[in-house]
């Protein structure tokens, strides 16, 4: 009505709704005003520990003396990074990173789902309940003591492992000590340690399959293997399907922990990654150069972002749920 | 097809699909059994070594069972000061910890799942764009040293204080949970935000609580990285670093002081370990059965993406 009065009249009533829009704002902040206090807290302590020490990252472009503090030192522009691409360490730290997780990620990978599957036939509740409760039992181990278990089990003199090795007649092997063993070392007992727990994920997505598909199968004959491969498993795919594409946005982030306590010095050609490399350049050295090493943590990151933004747009595309 | 024509299918095939169903249970189940004896027999071995003599664990001698049931190992743990002092630290550190986690989760998540708050999204991309990308091991540690907070027990505390990831699941879950007619009514009888959350919002909430306990109590608990780059005290030191010392490092002949003969040291070393293995470790799995029935649902909520 007002509207079809023309220019003036629509410009007063826009005005006016403005105004409206803008009271109700101050009404929802005035109302809200607690809220925010209250958010200003993990606010602050965010803007502290995660934002300062992106401001930090600049770091990564100057050589700092700590004399004069991360500001104060001079720009060197791109030195550290390519210092870092030149040295005979970039492809060896590059590609023990991505030969570890990309091994993990190929050999890990189905386990959870191959055990929720099995989880999710079991047609006896209380050995089901049995099984679960084993096989996450792992997760709840630390690293220190994972590592300190694998470490006991392969020990050459006092191990169980090499107990049987030389009770079945051949000789002791130094697990540890010896390169190839580690990426193996590293993803089987990952895939021990891991696997109950993350099948607890798609043990919920197979509960929600739609209990009527069993029935209208079993109507048509459909055996028990016929309703798992046509009915459980594509049901569950859209769930796969992110948690694949989230551990391949993770691809740079190997383990750290875990590999830098498996660490020592007989295996380091197989076990210097990224993230280890940044901690021996920066706080583990003797003389720590962290320009060099938050340049070298930089590109990690950079990487990272880059993979997780790609996986995101996947994961809309497959079924409309993104990060964020 | 008629319904009469499927339900004679339906018979006609049924023994044979019966069988198909039984070997089908059978491999099922039997692979089963296999995932568990894999995961099982560590765990056991651990257990019963623990709980074995010195001597029958130096010479191999569990399998399954314990060899000469003993409590030595446990003795030997709880008489060590450095044990016992990493133990009273973690459990300091995970108490103080995981409350202050709870208190900032909540002060964070609330407010962000208030779908009228003005800024609302502004906000929620600066805690999420915080999760995607971060400074890196170097700008945190230059930070943390600027501070002074190196050798502080708040260090394993304060910088890490909340975990993101945990804002948003627990943000989620209160979208989910908690109907705006509730918070309206709650408003009307004049209830600040502040008691809302205390009184309504939390006690509704017990599932996803329960679930960021776990999680940030666990974090705390395991937790090994922060107190080794930071804290250089011993009497600071956590478990985890007690732990990385003997069953990494080894260094357990300067721990087992007495005056045994070698063999006898050597085995009660061991036997240290596996004893050590198992008092680190059981809390925490004792713990999570009691909270599993909260932890499917709260987890599930706060996975749905909101």
């Amino acid at each position: 009505m007002r509207v079809s009065t023309g220019n003036e009249a629509r410009a007063v009533s826009q005005k006016a709704l403005r105004s409206k829009a803008m009271r109700s704002l101050q009404h929802r902040v005035k109302i809200n005003w607690e809220l925010y206090v209250i958010l200003a807290i993990p606010l602050i302590w965010l803007l502290i520990f995660h934002y300062y020490p992106m401001y930090g990252v600049q770091i990564a472009f100057r050589r700092f003396s700590p004399l004069k503090g991360i500001t104060g030192s001079p720009w060197v522009g791109l030195t550290n990074f390519i210092k870092f691409f030149k040295s005979y360490n970039f492809e060896r730290v590059l590609r023990n990173t991505l030969s570890i997780s990309l091994y993990d990620l190929v050999v890990g990978f189905p386990f959870p789902v191959i055990l929720a599957i099995l989880l999710n036939n079991c047609l006896k509740p209380r050995f089901k309940k049995f099984v679960q409760i084993i096989t996450y039992m792992p997760y709840f181990i630390s690293t220190v003591v994972m590592v300190g278990i694998i470490i006991q089990f392969l020990s050459p003199k006092v191990g169980v492992i090499n107990y049987l090795i030389t009770a079945l007649g051949g000789t002791e092997i130094d697990f540890m000590g010896r390169p190839e063993y580690f990426r193996n070392i590293y993803v089987w007992t990952n895939i021990w340690q891991g696997t109950g727990w993350t099948a607890i994920i798609y043990l919920s997505a197979l509960s929600s399959v739609d209990p009527g598909l069993h029935e209208a199968a079993l109507v048509d004959g459909a055996n028990r293997f016929q309703r798992m491969w046509y009915i459980d498993l594509p049901s569950i795919l859209p769930t796969i399907a992110i948690m694949l594409t989230l551990r391949m946005g993770n691809i740079m982030n190997v383990g750290f922990e875990k590999v830098l306590l498996m660490q020592n010095d007989l295996n380091t050609g197989a076990s210097e990654i990224i993230s280890t490399y940044v901690y021996k350049a920066g706080p583990a050295a003797a003389a720590p150069d962290f320009s060099y090493a938050a340049a070298i943590g930089l590109f990690n990151s950079i990487i990272n972002l880059v993979l997780i933004m790609i996986v995101n747009k996947i994961n809309a595309k497959i079924n409309e749920t993104s990060l964020w | 097809m008629s319904d009469i024509q499927t339900v004679k299918k339906n018979r006609a095939r049924k023994p044979k699909a019966l069988l198909e169903d039984k070997l089908f249970g059978f491999v099922n189940d039997g692979l089963l059994v296999l995932a568990a004896l894999i995961v099982f027999y560590p765990l056991v071995y651990i257990l019963s070594s623990a709980f074995s003599s010195p001597t029958a664990v130096s010479k191999g001698l569990v399998v399954f069972f314990p060899v000469d049931f003993s409590l030595k190992g446990f003795e030997e743990v709880f008489s060590h000061k450095a044990i016992v002092t990493g133990f009273a630290n973690t459990i300091f550190y995970t108490v103080v910890g995981t409350l202050v986690n709870i208190i900032l989760t909540v002060a964070a998540a609330y407010p962000l799942s208030r779908k009228n708050l003005p800024g609302r999204r502004i906000l929620l991309f600066i805690f999420t764009f915080a999760m995607l990308f971060n400074g890196g091991l170097i700008p945190s540690y230059l930070l943390t040293a600027k501070l002074g907070l190196i050798n502080h027990r708040a260090v394993m505390i304060i910088p890490v204080a909340l975990n993101i990831f945990n804002v948003i699941i627990c943000r989620t879950f209160f979208e989910t949970t908690i109907p705006e007619e509730l918070i309206e009514a709650a408003q009307l009888d004049g209830l600040s935000h502040t008691r809302f959350i205390v009184q309504i919002a939390m006690p509704l909430s017990k599932a996803i609580i329960a679930v960021l306990v776990l999680y940030y109590g666990l974090g705390h608990w395991n937790s090994y990285f922060q107190a080794f780059l930071y804290i250089t005290d011993k009497s600071k030191f956590p478990l985890q670093i007690v732990l990385r010392d003997i069953l990494i490092l080894n260094q357990v002949n300067e721990i087992i002081a007495d005056p045994l003969l070698y063999q006898a040291k050597q085995g009660m070393a061991q036997l240290l370990k596996y004893s050590l293995i198992v008092v680190a470790s059981v809390p925490f799995m004792l713990a999570y059965p009691f909270v599993a029935k909260y932890f499917v649902k709260g987890v599930m909520i706060g996975a749905i993406k909101g």
